[in-house]
């Protein structure tokens, strides 16, 4: 089964980040991936620029309006995903359990719809 | 008004027995309990009504098997117009039947436990889904033991096993370093169907009055696939322990009896015997944990039918484990009730003081008229009379409001 590793995290506590931390963090997201690609579980990933970047499409009455900033305000933001293919639930959650983001945030662990 | 007899007891065991060990089976190769229990639903209706007049099958699970593949071939060819996905799993669980040898399938209802007690599902509903997956109850029976409306039991039940499927929760035993936590689940799950079967003593309800049995025949099932683990004996012994006591909680004209007013020849015997064998066993395996103690608290309670006393020391000391171990607020009631036996009355409401800013216990009834117990001990009517009150409002079961009732009136100089 494939599940999606969707990581949240507060993008301001990270802009604040001293350097040397965020190397440490980076570090971490490196092997992190790595292990994942070592496993041959990989499928897909990739880190999200923070919000401040990001544009929303959304219809009303009829009108399509672009706006700017992400689609809610929330205190944890989307930062990027792992796209992870595992044989069941358990073996998701263990991968999420060693991902470097669930010390700063959460994951959200979700199977990919099989059509 | 007679009962089923034991022969129609042993028949429905029978086939629960078979149905769970045939919906576990069917779940785990295809990952979705909800078409396994589709597939073996009209089969096992029919055992249900005929084993019990025309004797069990000598091959359960064939007989079982048999039926449910002609209704599994009637719905493949009804859903065919539906969804591809429902099709391909109707046929694989068809498949899985072909291969499958019904004379010796098995015993894979303790992997349908995990998965039903995972922490991917709702606590609330783990006991509900494990009391239909793996004996087979209906919605209606689970929602009237669980005080739920049927019509919301049932939606959430379909929700849970659709939750399992999709979520890809699997069917097997957890990792040796995960099996302690992810055991205790399933025993907490089986603890709480016991809790809900067990207000009902006097047995009115037949539905609730079985569900303390099957809570204890599914303490059996974890006992007998996994021998070696303390906590499931330890819980076994417990529930059998309460169980022992559950015709001696009434008095004659049906009043409430508190444990220390029973008359302990009551008490089942058998079922106290086999809860010592049990607990002695989790005792020599040398990892203690919360059912064990609470098991051995019941012990203690369960000697006085031999010795005509409780050993108040014994209770206390178990307690302040229980209480190092779960930091639970109702075991710190309980102990403190414990402590007013060997140091008083004082000591005891001490203790209960200790816990007043428990908000968890704000709404505990048991503390509240412990606390007017102790209370009245000490002579101090006003506040006795005013926690008496609080216990009563707080009591769901008429019977017991009634007997807290009269303990308060006790205490009214004025009553008449």
């Amino acid at each position: 089964m494939q599940y999606i590793l969707a990581v949240y995290g507060d993008e301001r506590a990270a802009e604040s980040t001293p350097r040397e931390q965020m190397t440490e963090i980076v570090n971490a997201y490196m092997a992190y991936t790595k292990a994942l690609q070592d496993a041959k579980v990989l499928v897909a990933s990739n880190r999200l620029r923070p919000t401040s970047a990001a544009t929303t499409l959304r219809t009303v009455d009829g009108q399509t309006k672009v706006l700017d900033g992400p689609f809610a305000e929330t205190k944890e933001q989307l930062g990027g995903y792992y796209l992870i293919d595992v044989p069941d639930l358990d073996a998701a959650l263990n991968w999420a359990k060693r991902c470097p983001g669930v010390r700063h945030g959460s994951i959200e662990v979700r199977p990919i719809w099989v059509m | 008004m007679s009962g089923p007899t034991p022969a129609h007891r042993a028949a429905e065991r029978a086939a629960r027995q078979s149905y769970g060990k045939l919906v576990a089976y069917l779940a785990a190769r295809t990952g979705d309990v909800a078409v396994a229990e589709d597939a073996l639903a009209d089969a096992f209706a029919a055992a249900l009504a005929s084993w019990p007049t025309r004797g069990v099958p000598q091959t359960p699970e064939a007989w079982l098997l048999a039926a449910a593949r002609r209704r599994m071939i009637d719905m493949a060819r009804r859903r065919r117009t539906r969804e591809a996905a429902t099709e391909r799993l109707l046929l694989s669980v068809e498949e899985v039947a072909a291969e499958m040898d019904p004379a010796d399938v098995p015993d894979w209802r303790l992997r349908l436990m995990f998965a039903c007690a995972h922490p991917a599902i709702d606590a609330a509903m783990r006991g509900p889904l494990m009391l239909q997956t793996v004996l087979g109850l209906d919605a209606a029976a689970i929602a009237a033991a669980f005080l739920t409306a049927p019509k919301a039991m049932s939606q959430r039940l379909v929700r849970a096993k659709r939750r399992i499927h999709d979520t890809g929760i699997p069917f097997r035993l957890p990792d040796r370093a995960d099996l302690p936590a992810r055991l205790d689940a399933v025993l907490e799950a089986i603890y709480a169907a016991f809790g809900a079967g067990w207000p009902d003593p006097s047995g009115l309800d037949a539905r609730r009055q079985g569900l303390l049995d099957e809570a204890v025949w599914l303490g059996h099932v974890v006992v007998s696939l996994l021998p070696e683990e303390p906590e499931g004996l330890g819980l076994l012994a417990l529930m059998l322990h309460a169980g022992a006591r559950r015709g001696a909680r009434r008095s004659a004209n049906g009043d409430y009896l508190p444990l220390s007013e029973q008359n302990p020849a009551l008490w089942d015997a058998a079922a106290i015997d086999e809860a010592e064998q049990l607990l002695e066993r989790a005792s020599s395996l040398g990892r203690i944990g919360r059912f064990q103690l609470e098991a051995a608290v019941q012990s203690v309670h369960a000697a006085r039918r031999s010795s005509g006393r409780t050993d108040w020391h014994a209770i206390v000391e178990l307690y302040d484990g229980l209480l190092a171990l779960t930091q639970s607020p109702v075991v710190a009631v309980n102990r403190a009730v414990a402590l007013s036996e060997t140091a008083g009355a004082v000591a005891g409401l001490a203790a209960l003081d200790e816990l007043a800013q428990d908000a968890r216990l704000a709404a505990y009834q048991p503390c509240w008229a412990a606390r007017a117990e102790l209370l009245a001990r000490l002579g101090r009517r006003a506040s006795a009379d005013a926690a008496y009150a609080q216990a009563i409002l707080l009591e769901p079961d008429g019977v017991v409001r009634r007997f807290l009732e009269q303990r308060r009136s006790r205490i009214r100089p004025n009553s008449a």
